[in-house]
């Protein structure tokens, strides 16, 4: 078999997970442990971590799927409004059609429209394409510059810590995955030295093509400041790489002090010759934000002054990929196109959209500006959801901070908490006795002993003799209340047994 | 050397050019979407802008797309997934029992109750028993193990996936897959995508496109001259062919995939779809199994099926399967860790996925009008599959061979000796240059032989049977006379 797919780095987390799954289904037939359920924070998943989807967005869906519902009298005025143009868009009406390849043109028009409001800066339909998610977007990419038979081979640089479907990508299409690490103590900041170092170490192994930043982090929670994008452009420029910038998480931001610039629009403000010249892949997805449809597969990615001549073979590439999923198509379309003040829906939805927010003075511009405005008296699911992620990230800084031998960096955005864990010599020896990783020994202990399922450190990457864990802070307020509570009482007497 | 512009800043050449490409994506060409589609889409933007044309609508008869062409969606499958989408509508009285069990069934198999969560890389547990029993069920018992099933984006997603698994070596020993001629040009893409090489052997038109393992074997021999043929494709009903293989093929097959230690694919994606007396779906785990132990423990086999096509034609969902056979374990373990990658498949696609494997049965509340619908849309294709060998083959220059099943006929054309000049004169294919006279013509589009692989010196055509019977004969009746006008112009 490929020999690529075997190198890539073997899958600790498989025994875990199974674990957990097992839990799950031992509890459901009604075998006692000292916790009623497991708390499943191990992905970057709202819904499976018990968030609610926006009605506004099912009612639309269910009314695509099933246009009989158009008939009734159940469903909002503004529902029935947009499902129908939904289907108009899709060939034969039936969301069971093949689209165009890159997505339903309509809604690659109206997320270039987007884009563009949200950035100030033009964006153009024949540079977006949809995909079944954002990973499969960069694979696609990936694909472009690596090159299997390459020698010397081609790297990539990624960040240390970051998820690991991207170094498993890089390898299985014969690349190399090269870290550059992000600095802890300065709230992961990306930093320029760092990238330097790491490139010239690069280059001793592989000819580095690309590199791949994730703004707001994952699993670091960081937001970067326009002073690092810069310095992150000016290096890509310098050093002829393409620039990956990953943006699904541009929804997420929490802290009042940070914002999201997308690169483009960071690009631009650099003027040319920059903005005309360096190479840019941006994607973004329905999986998170306040959407947070993982399952429906929605994702796209926006490309910035490709050489001309390769475009035609790009579009052949995407080709390959059929048809992104037309359900995941429309939870897009919903995510840009949210319900407007005055539209039936907008009530229970209540999303303030860049195109409202162009008016006030602020330059904050992020899809979520207003998460700290907390005088609305109705249930409104977006503000509602807004609410509780702001309190969540809040509770977890307050909770674990107070608790000795744990510690945790501001989140300023994303999905989750990387807090740092401070192990003792003792149990780091009970952890290699276990023939595991300090961190992953800590995540099957806490999954054992009190259901809460988390993902240890040594997955993402971490600097040698550092030790993390990594949750969703998407969940609801009591779950969140719920796992502190279980981790804290595990953490206190892991540290005590093992001092 | 980098120079520098007006401003001082360093001039930057591009990164990704031809040149640093990755060279395989170079070979990649996929005309069910290629060129003849991107003029039909254009000739259909002037249409809507007011050109003035002979015709008033582009008929996409290139793409195996059942909806797009008027077939109705199964209702029973709409209701249970607008439920798993809502699940308001759990309390609406207007939706039937049975459907409202399947979408609760599905939804507790869901994080957090929800088809928006991420689901395993490998599929919903409980979908992939579902799929398991119906394998089982379908094959007459033999055991199917849900461990052995992975839920994909489409079956298009399980091929690319194990194609990629299974491609490694270089020059001499550089994997070969062996594909059909003529092929649906996934496969062909996906192998020059991936640096294979395709390793083709030919079905014989004068045979009703049947396969002939001698053939196989011809084609192997000359192909161990230069590579390691490691994999055997096999779509069965045949795309663009329609052809139904066989039992007794099936078994030779397999046979010779044993001898010559081959992995067998078999693209099944239209096993429901079997239309010509005589003609029966046979699935090949079930022909290996039946071959006993000797082969069945023995032979590694993976299975495709979707919802894309049979009765459902559900393209948008992107649900679909593969169910592995004797992989090694160590193997397989890779598998896993490669699907994670892309996360997981479309949870709305699992749960179509799901109600296709467990539809309505005969004592539940929907079954009737679901089976009437259902046979409504088989008995639709098998009639449009007759009319149009019929109406084809009256047609002098046009050879049609029974569409025996799939949703594609593939006809052969005959072209004067004039028109092949005047093609190459373009630049053009001659069954390319056919295509685009008749999309310019009739605003017909459909997809040249070329792009699907034929032997050297004959033309062919490929077009879908899908249109409803009305629209499918005006449109035979208008590639007739087309043929009959292209044919005098040229002699």
């Amino acid at each position: 078999m490929s020999s690529h797919v075997r190198t890539v780095r073997p899958n600790q987390m498989v025994a875990l997970m199974e674990r957990a799954a097992h839990i799950k289904k031992m509890l459901e037939q009604g075998e006692k442990k000292p916790y009623k359920d497991v708390i499943d924070v191990c992905w970057g998943d709202p819904h499976g971590a018990g968030m609610k989807p926006l009605t506004f967005v099912r009612q639309v869906l269910a009314a695509c799927i099933y246009p009989q519902l158009l008939d009734g009298g159940n469903l909002p005025m503004d529902v029935k409004r947009r499902a129908q143009k939904l289907l108009r868009w899709c060939d034969g009406g039936s969301v069971g059609s093949y689209t165009n390849t890159g997505g339903i043109l309509e809604i690659v028009e109206n997320l270039a429209q987007f884009i563009s409001q949200r950035d100030g800066v033009p964006a153009h339909p024949e540079n977006i394409w949809i995909h079944p998610g954002s990973q499969t977007s960069l694979t696609s990419i990936l694909t472009l510059l690596l090159s299997s038979e390459a020698t010397p081979k081609r790297g990539v640089l990624v960040p240390v810590p970051g998820h690991s479907t991207v170094p498993l990508s890089v390898a299985a299409l014969g690349g190399v995955a090269a870290p550059y690490f992000l600095d802890e103590e300065r709230g992961w900041e990306l930093r320029a030295d760092e990238l330097r170092r790491a490139l010239a170490s690069a280059r001793g192994v592989c000819r580095p093509v690309a590199l791949y930043v994730i703004n707001p982090g994952n699993p670091t929670g960081h937001v970067q400041s326009r002073k690092s994008m810069e310095e992150v452009i000016r290096f890509v420029a310098e050093n002829n790489l393409f620039l990956l910038a990953d943006e699904v998480y541009q929804g997420s931001v929490y802290d009042a002090n940070s914002e999201f610039v997308s690169y483009k629009k960071r690009l631009y403000e650099l003027g040319p010759p920059l903005a005309h010249t360096l190479e840019l892949a941006s994607f973004h997805s329905a999986s998170k934000g306040l959407l947070g449809e993982c399952g429906l597969r929605g994702g796209y990615v926006e490309l910035l002054n490709m050489d001309p001549v390769v475009m035609p073979y790009v579009e052949r590439l995407f080709h390959l990929i059929p048809s992104p999923p037309v359900t995941g198509q429309i939870a897009l379309e919903l995510m840009v196109e949210p319900p407007q003040p005055g539209d039936p829906s907008y009530p229970l939805y209540m999303h303030v959209s860049p195109k409202v927010h162009r008016n006030r003075s602020s330059d904050i511009q992020s899809a979520a500006p207003s998460m700290l405005d907390g005088s609305f008296p109705f249930p409104q699911e977006t503000e509602h959801t807004r609410r509780t992620l702001v309190d969540n990230v809040k509770r977890v800084l307050q909770v674990l901070n107070r608790l000795p031998a744990i510690s945790c960096q501001p989140v300023r955005g994303g999905a989750f908490a990387f807090p740092r864990l401070h192990l003792t010599t003792k149990a780091i020896r009970k952890a290699k006795d276990a023939g595991m990783q300090p961190d992953m020994f800590y995540c099957t202990k806490l999954l054992e002993d009190t259901g809460v399922f988390v993902s240890p450190g040594c997955e993402y990457g971490q600097k040698e003799g550092t030790y993390h864990i990594r949750f969703c802070i998407m969940t609801p307020t009591d779950t969140m209340e719920e796992l502190l509570r279980r981790l804290s009482a595990f953490h206190l007497k892991f540290m005590k047994d093992l001092s | 050397m980098s120079q520098t512009d007006v401003t001082g800043a360093p001039r930057r050449g591009k990164v990704l050019t031809l040149d640093t490409m990755n060279p395989n994506i170079k070979q990649v060409e996929y005309a069910v979407r290629g060129a003849i589609v991107q003029r039909a889409v254009k000739i259909e933007k002037e249409l809507r802008e007011g050109a003035k044309k002979p015709f008033t609508e582009v008929i996409k008869a290139n793409i195996g797309d059942a909806h797009a062409m008027g077939q109705k969606p199964i209702t029973f499958l709409r209701q249970v997934l607008a439920m798993c989408a809502y699940p308001e509508l759990l309390k609406d009285d207007a939706f039937p029992k049975d459907a409202k069990q399947r979408a609760q069934r599905i939804l507790e198999a869901c994080g957090g109750h929800s088809i928006g969560a991420y689901s395993a890389s490998q599929g919903i547990e409980c979908i992939r028993q579902d799929v398991s029993r119906f394998i089982e069920k379908r094959d007459g018992g033999i055991p199917s193990n849900p461990d052995n099933i992975f839920l994909s984006t489409g079956a298009s997603d399980a091929i690319v996936t194990l194609l990629k698994l299974m491609v490694s070596g270089e020059g001499r020993t550089r994997t070969g897959v062996m594909i059909s001629i003529p092929q649906y040009p996934l496969y062909s893409a996906a192998i020059a995508d991936l640096g294979a090489v395709q390793v083709s052997y030919y079905l014989d038109e004068d045979k009703c496109w049947s396969l002939d393992v001698a053939e196989l074997r011809r084609a192997l021999r000359a192909a161990r001259e230069h590579c390691h043929p490691r994999v055997l494709c096999i779509i069965n009903p045949g795309n663009p062919t329609g052809q139904v293989q066989s039992r007794q093929c099936i078994e030779d097959v397999i046979r010779f995939a044993k001898e010559e230690g081959l992995f067998l694919m078999a693209d099944e994606v239209y096993q429901d779809n079997v239309y010509a007396e005589g003609c029966k779906f046979h699935s090949f785990k079930k022909v290996l199994f039946e071959m006993g132990p000797e082969y069945s423990s023995t032979v590694e086999l993976a299975s495709f099926h979707s919802t894309s096509k049979c009765y459902m034609g559900e393209c948008g969902f992107r649900g679909g399967y593969m169910e592995i056979v004797n992989m090694d374990p160590a193997v397989k373990a890779q598998l896993v860790k490669l699907v994670s990658v892309r996360l997981c498949p479309p949870v709305p696609g699992q749960a179509l996925l799901d109600l296709v494997v467990n539809p309505p049965q005969p004592d539940e509340p929907s079954y009737s009008s679901f089976m009437k619908e259902r046979t409504a849309v088989l008995d639709a294709l098998a009639k449009k599959a007759r009319m149009t060998e019929q109406i084809f083959n009256k047609v002098p220059g046009i050879t049609c061979n029974p569409v025996q099943g799939a949703m594609y006929t593939f006809p052969r054309i005959t072209l004067p000796p004039k028109a092949i000049d005047k093609a190459k004169e373009e630049g053009q294919v001659p069954d390319m240059f056919y295509c685009m006279r008749l999309l310019e013509e009739e605003g017909i589009c459909l997809v040249p032989g070329s792009g699907f692989g034929q032997r050297e010196g004959t033309f062919h055509f490929r077009m879908t049977i899908l249109p409803p019977a009305e629209k499918l004969e005006i449109v035979l009746h208008k590639i007739s006379a087309f043929h009959q006008r292209f044919t005098k112009e040229f002699s």
